[in-house]
């Protein structure tokens, strides 16, 4: 097994700068616990391989990889962008929608007759402008993004709809179909997990390497200091989402090839995986902190659990959901109490050092 | 900001470590021509090489997996049921595994791990025909044999399609139903769903043939009226039906949401009795109506036989009875000789009558 061909290895990453708000002893202190999410993620991986085992023999095997990571694709490849959207302190729950969308136009434009190639660019580009319109209510309207992309959840998912009904299109060149559904080059990588880790990498250069995602730090960080020294917060703000959409619609055409079908209610609930991968993954709902690393941990530790759970031949699919929920829950409370914990300890510390001067 | 590999990337590096020296292990066990057969493309599930030999001993102890459209959908229980009293009628057992939503893709993930455990047989009702297809043709080519139920799927997809019945057997079903309730003369409606359903249209066009013919000479279709599957349209188009056509002796309503409703109205009417209703319905929504005189007698195919034929066929498949060719047949259990149609399908039969003496029967 070629060791290049590994799933998403960015080297190039970096640990999470120092938010700006904390001092120097804080940063530190953040770092500590950055790291030791991850490698409570890691230990939660082994524990995951190991359960996973013990709940089919099939399990630890090239196989599983193969259809556990193409199954989790198209979250992998959103979590990505919405990443850096939540390290900035925002969300965006229509993800799942505009991959619909996408899918959507694509079937109703094959069936125009459009050459595939040039689908491709306006899907893209049709997610470019979802991502925009969700931007541009957030940064100059200054509306709650929450509350924005949950309506253009469900716009973007009802525009699908009446793109192309209830129907779906299957008859795509299967040139395209096998390359999504198939594997890199004789290896047990899904080709769709090669083209996650050149967007993992990229993306992890843009949050970890670069002025930008230094500023994706500040602004989820403080967005009231990020503008006083200087940060043009609504641009960044809105390129991100323009990133989340595109990508989001990245997908769409993934999803779409790799089924050999496109439809409008394609990857329902989508939204939530990715959101829990990318807060599994260590990074703050309340925005400032986490890596790009952590979030392809959640993912191979989320795909871990999907597929240990569908193979195993005692427990329901109701499961998946369940444990899913959990994770989510655990990942937001967990940082939470150990944070709290973590003040309370230098609330002691500081009264022991008041008490002793 | 410090330059060089911190804890996070160095905390992935040791989990991608492990990832690989687990999926080495692992890999060991599976050979490299799977690995390649995983690769390609072509059709798999389709071919039907071999003879078959009608004789050949139900291999022992079969497993089948069957995968619903959707986990907890009553009528989809009821049918999945009948495809465990088949195996365990043979000796063999069948267990349950779907998705909780009814997406076109959200049985992929399904198949493919259900491809690992390595069942006898997959039966299968798909929520998309092509979606499921790629991952049923790579559960194919590792010798697990394919069958789908109630939707089909792509046809190179799987060897068997099992029918709970035919548009002809639909249409033929209800205009000699109609006919024997209302004497064979007279006016009689249609109450169909929306203008636009493939399925309802088809039929319509069969009764209408039907009614060509020169048993039927006596009988006119006035009128084709559509509830659109809406409770309370359908329960207005019923009155209108009856209000323009003071002379109309019955009413076909071929879908379970018309003819329950079109039942609702007429048992509360002065023309209860007197028109005649019939259609396709479930047993417990027609019960009251049979009891209390509205409806004398209703069709439907009966879901627990549709996957009790699947299993019969799956096992009959995978114990080499059949190979899946057009004119081959097998012992279907209680519901006797089956014979393979064209193209892999094989029809469970007429639609089922339920009156009076054999609604209690059935609880659907």
């Amino acid at each position: 097994m070629p060791p290049e061909a590994a799933p998403p290895a960015p080297r190039e990453t970096r640990p999470a700068p120092p938010p700006a708000r904390s001092g120097d002893g804080g940063a530190a202190r953040l770092r500590g616990a950055l790291g030791s999410w991850e490698a409570l993620l890691v230990g939660l991986l082994i524990v995951t391989m190991i359960a996973g085992q013990g709940l089919s023999s099939e399990f630890l095997s090239a196989d599983s990889f193969t259809t556990g990571s193409l199954d989790i694709s198209e979250v992998a490849l959103m979590a990505l962008p919405l990443t850096l959207v939540i390290v900035a302190a925002e969300i965006d729950l229509s993800v799942a929608s505009t991959l619909a969308l996408s899918s959507a136009l694509m079937a109703s434009l094959w069936n125009s007759g459009l050459p595939l190639e040039f689908i491709f660019v306006i899907c893209l580009a049709a997610g470019a402008v979802c991502g925009a319109f969700n931007g541009t209510l957030v940064t100059w309207l200054g509306l709650p993004s929450l509350a924005v992309t949950i309506g253009t959840f469900a716009l973007f998912r009802g525009l699908a709809f009446v793109v192309v009904g209830d129907q779906s299109v299957t008859d795509f060149p299967a040139g395209y179909t096998d390359l999504a559904f198939g594997n890199f080059a004789g290896t047990f990588i899904p080709n769709t997990m090669v083209l996650f880790a050149i967007l993992a990498i990229l993306f992890g250069v843009l949050l970890h390497a670069t002025p930008f995602g230094r500023s994706v730090y500040a602004i989820g960080a403080n967005e009231e200091a990020a503008r006083f020294s200087g940060l043009s917060v609504r641009r960044i703000k809105l390129v991100l989402f323009v990133l989340s959409g595109t990508v989001a619609a990245l997908a769409g055409i993934v999803i779409s090839l790799r089924n050999s079908t496109a439809a409008a209610n394609v990857g329902q609930g989508f939204e939530l995986t990715a959101i829990t991968a990318v807060l599994l993954g260590g990074v703050s709902i309340f925005g400032g902190r986490g890596t790009i690393a952590g979030v392809i941990l959640a993912l191979l530790l989320l795909g871990g659990i999907q597929k240990a759970l569908t193979l195993s031949e005692s427990i329901s699919s109701y499961w998946i959901q369940i444990v899913t929920g959990a994770l989510l829950v655990g990942s937001v409370l967990g940082p939470n109490i150990a944070r709290r914990v973590r003040e309370a300890r230098r609330r002691q510390a500081t009264h022991h050092q008041e008490a002793h001067a | 900001m410090t330059a060089g590999l911190g804890r996070a990337p160095r905390a992935l590096l040791v989990a991608l470590a492990v990832l690989l020296a687990a999926l080495v292990l692992g890999a060991c066990g599976s050979t490299q021509d799977e690995e390649q057969s995983s690769n390609d493309g072509g059709s798999g599930a389709s071919t039907t090489e071999g003879t078959a030999d009608p004789n050949a001993p139900i291999k022992q102890g079969l497993k089948t997996v069957s995968i619903p459209k959707q986990l907890g959908n009553p009528y989809e229980e009821t049918e999945h049921s009948g495809i465990t009293e088949a195996l365990e009628e043979l000796g063999g057992s069948n267990r349950v595994q779907g998705p909780t939503d009814a997406a076109a893709s959200s049985q992929v993930p399904i198949i493919n791990s259900v491809a690992q455990q390595r069942p006898d047989a997959i039966i299968i009702a798909g929520n998309d025909p092509n979606a499921v297809a790629p991952a049923l043709k790579q559960a194919a080519r590792r010798d697990i044999k394919i069958v789908a139920m109630d939707s089909d799927v792509a046809s190179d997809a799987r060897t068997l399609f099992i029918n709970q019945t035919s548009t002809q057997l639909i249409g033929e079903g209800q205009v000699k139903l109609i006919a024997d309730q209302i004497g064979g003369r007279g006016e009689i409606a249609i109450l169909s769903a929306t203008a636009n359903a493939p399925n309802q249209n088809a039929w319509i066009k069969v009764m209408r043939e039907e009614l060509k013919k020169p048993a039927y000479k006596d009988i006119e279709l006035v009128k084709v009226a559509y509830g659109d599957d809406d409770d309370q349209k359908s329960f207005q188009e019923t009155q209108g039906l009856i209000q323009a056509y003071p002379n109309l002796k019955g009413i076909i309503s071929p879908t379970t949401v018309g003819v329950a409703a079109a039942a609702r109205y007429l048992s509360t009417s002065p023309k209860k009795g007197e028109i005649k209703l019939t259609g396709l319905g479930t047993p417990n929504q027609m019960r009251k109506f049979v009891k209390d005189g509205t409806v004398e007698e209703f069709q439907l195919w009966v879901p627990k036989d549709v996957g009790y034929l699947a299993g019969q066929a799956a096992a009959a498949l995978v114990s080499g009875r059949i190979t899946g060719k057009e004119g081959e047949t097998f012992d279907a259990g209680r519901l006797g000789e089956r014979t393979i149609g064209a193209n892999g399908e094989i029809i469970l039969g007429p639609p089922t009558g339920f009156n009076a003496r054999n609604i209690d029967d059935f609880d659907f």
